[in-house]
């Protein structure tokens, strides 16, 4: 078997599983939203039960609204508190909250070898930890909620094998974005992604966190990640659960293998209004912008700060271009704060920001106006997905961003550090 | 025996287009209903008629776990999807909540804007009136017919755990 097989199979409860198959899983962690928590919720109510099956496994994030824009997601996120409260769940509200997937990673609360459900599609993420991650809906969150598992179609598994050594300024973004090219918004649909090679063992943990957020993004159930030393140094000073790793077999089976050789590959920049039409930042052409986010459950880490930071520092940003910086978590806040990014951020111009998923989905905190282009390290860009439906989105890493931010138009790294 | 107008779209219709986040600031379904489609076909609300059919490309419903945008769909009186593929969790979230989808490409390309088509569920034929053409659409997998038949994921649910105690 591979990966996800081993862990899907352990799961629930079986020596094997197989592509195709229908299992109830058990779910090591049930995760929702401010904006999914509250259907997940009502139908919640509607099964019958009183409490929640085990406390300690669901937890809910305040993030993609708040500190709340408005009256309604006020409303919404004190929906979500009163029954976090009432069921003496894990939850997270403004000052201890966090962009949901750069949050629970750093608590500690996903382990290697876990299966996590959430109301969220970039639930994905977590397969960086070498767990089984994926989006599901309110609905099977409610189910999952009262019953602690969740059926499940054991997805086909493509194996992606990256070989080479990346250059200076390229990274987990620039991978992923040139795959999604590669395969096309659904060329990974209701598979999972494993991600190997060369250039994946020397991807830092925050690198295999970007990959696996947008596994999605190719249509994918899961993307997924060897456990290696790298992992374990991240998850065993967190842990407060012993860690079951597993491994594939010598012999398991992919539905597809396919390589690639990116010793050459420039920053990738993915061009309105799909994920896949990525191309080398050289090739993109003279794009003026607007705005520059730097952030999200995507990029919003501290190595993805430090990386902005790196290009912006003693630099001014572009007078017309808006810069928002948003760290991920309070920690990254912190880290930020202590390491001076906070302070090279404002010297330059832009705006740091608490932690939100904000202009990420159009929500608030950047909003385009009709006409307005914006170089985003998020991970849609969908027609309307920052603002307006007039407007545009270009996806890159952080250091295309920043870099961006100065010029006025989307630049190569290598354009402001030479 | 469903029956409906057909509002036809292409590939890759995301769930931003169906129910944009800037409306997800609520979750009541008649809310939602109110602005769906409405980054793809801003007329969508004031020209769907109850049973109307949606008809689409591949992935339809990629992007965002939002159950908003199926709500949305079902709740602005569309009677049914049909799509040549769709996204994978947006395909969970129709089933759970009881809107239906069918996946036909035959039926997909044999289908354009304005015609009127009759659905049969049970026996997943489209017959499109307008041509005169019928189409049969894939089958369920075993598991989801079931989950389908008993009313969807929280009454199955429900079963599940009464049959426990």
């Amino acid at each position: 078997m591979n990966l996800a097989e081993k862990i899907l199979a352990a799961h629930c409860g079986k020596k094997k599983v197989v592509p195709g198959e229908f299992i109830n899983t058990k779910a090591d962690l049930i995760l929702s939203n401010d904006i999914t928590a509250p259907i997940a919720i009502k139908e919640f109510r509607k099964i019958g039960v009183k409490k929640v099956f085990d406390p300690k496994k669901i937890i809910m994030v305040a993030d993609h609204f708040v500190p709340n824009k408005d009256i309604t997601s006020a409303e919404q996120t004190k929906f979500m508190r009163d029954f976090a409260l009432e069921q003496g769940i894990l939850w997270y509200d403004v000052g201890q909250m966090g962009i949901e997937h750069c949050l629970l990673p750093e608590k500690g609360l996903v382990l290697p070898g876990d299966v996590v459900i959430g109301a969220d599609s970039h639930t994905c993420t977590y397969g960086a930890l070498g767990a089984f991650a994926t989006g599901m809906g309110s609905t099977d969150i409610a189910a999952a909620m009262a019953t602690g598992d969740i059926w499940m179609k054991v997805p086909q598994t493509i194996k992606f094998v990256y070989k080479g050594k990346l250059g200076k300024w390229v990274g987990g973004k620039d991978l992923i974005l040139f795959i999604i090219g590669q395969i096309g918004v659904d060329g990974a649909l209701y598979a999972a992604m494993e991600f190997t090679g060369e250039a994946i063992d020397n991807l830092p943990m925050d690198g295999r966190f970007t990959m696996a957020n947008m596994a999605i993004e190719a249509g994918g159930k899961a993307g997924i990640f060897h456990v290696d030393q790298k992992t374990l140094d991240y998850v065993k000073p967190r842990a407060t659960r012993p860690i079951k790793v597993y491994a594939p077999d010598a012999d398991a089976e992919y539905a597809q293998v396919i390589e690639y050789d990116v010793s050459k590959m420039e920053p990738q920049v993915s061009m309105p209004h799909l994920p896949s039409n990525a191309k080398p930042v050289s090739k993109v052409g003279k794009i003026e912008i607007d705005q520059s986010v730097i952030g999200s459950c995507t990029n919003g880490r501290i190595s993805d700060l430090r990386i902005a930071a790196e290009i912006l520092k003693g630099k001014k940003v572009h007078p017309r271009v808006r810069t928002i910086v948003i760290p991920g978590t309070q920690q990254i806040y912190l880290d930020a704060m202590h390491e001076g990014l906070v302070e090279i951020f404002i010297n330059a111009g832009a705006v740091v920001s608490t932690p939100t998923c904000g202009p990420c989905l159009g929500g608030y905190m950047g909003i385009l106006a009709a006409g307005e282009k914006a170089v985003s390290t998020t991970n849609r860009n969908f027609v309307g997905r920052m603002g307006s439906t007039k407007s545009e989105v270009y996806l890159a890493n952080p250091a295309v961003a920043a870099a961006s931010a100065i010029t006025g138009r989307i630049s190569s790294p290598e354009e402001v550090t030479k | 025996m469903l029956k409906g107008k057909v509002h036809k779209y292409g590939a890759n219709v995301n769930t931003d287009e169906i129910i944009p986040a800037r409306y997800l600031n609520v979750s009541e379904p008649a809310l939602l209903a109110e602005h769906c489609m409405e980054d793809i076909d801003l007329d969508f609300v004031k020209r769907v008629k109850p049973g109307d059919i949606i008809v689409a490309d591949t992935n339809f419903g990629c992007g965002s776990s939002r159950e908003h945008a199926p709500l949305a769909i079902k709740t602005s009186g569309v009677s049914c999807v049909i799509a040549k593929s769709f996204a994978r969790i947006f395909f969970r979230n129709a089933i759970n909540i009881g809107l239906p989808l069918l996946e036909s490409g035959a039926a997909v390309d044999g289908i354009s804007n304005g015609d009127t088509v009759e659905v049969d569920l049970e026996k997943g034929l489209i017959k499109n009136l307008t041509t005169g053409k019928q189409f049969t659409a894939k089958p369920y997998p075993e598991f989801m017919s079931q989950l389908v038949k008993t009313g969807g994921l929280i009454e199955y649910t429900k079963k599940r755990l009464a049959s426990v105690k």
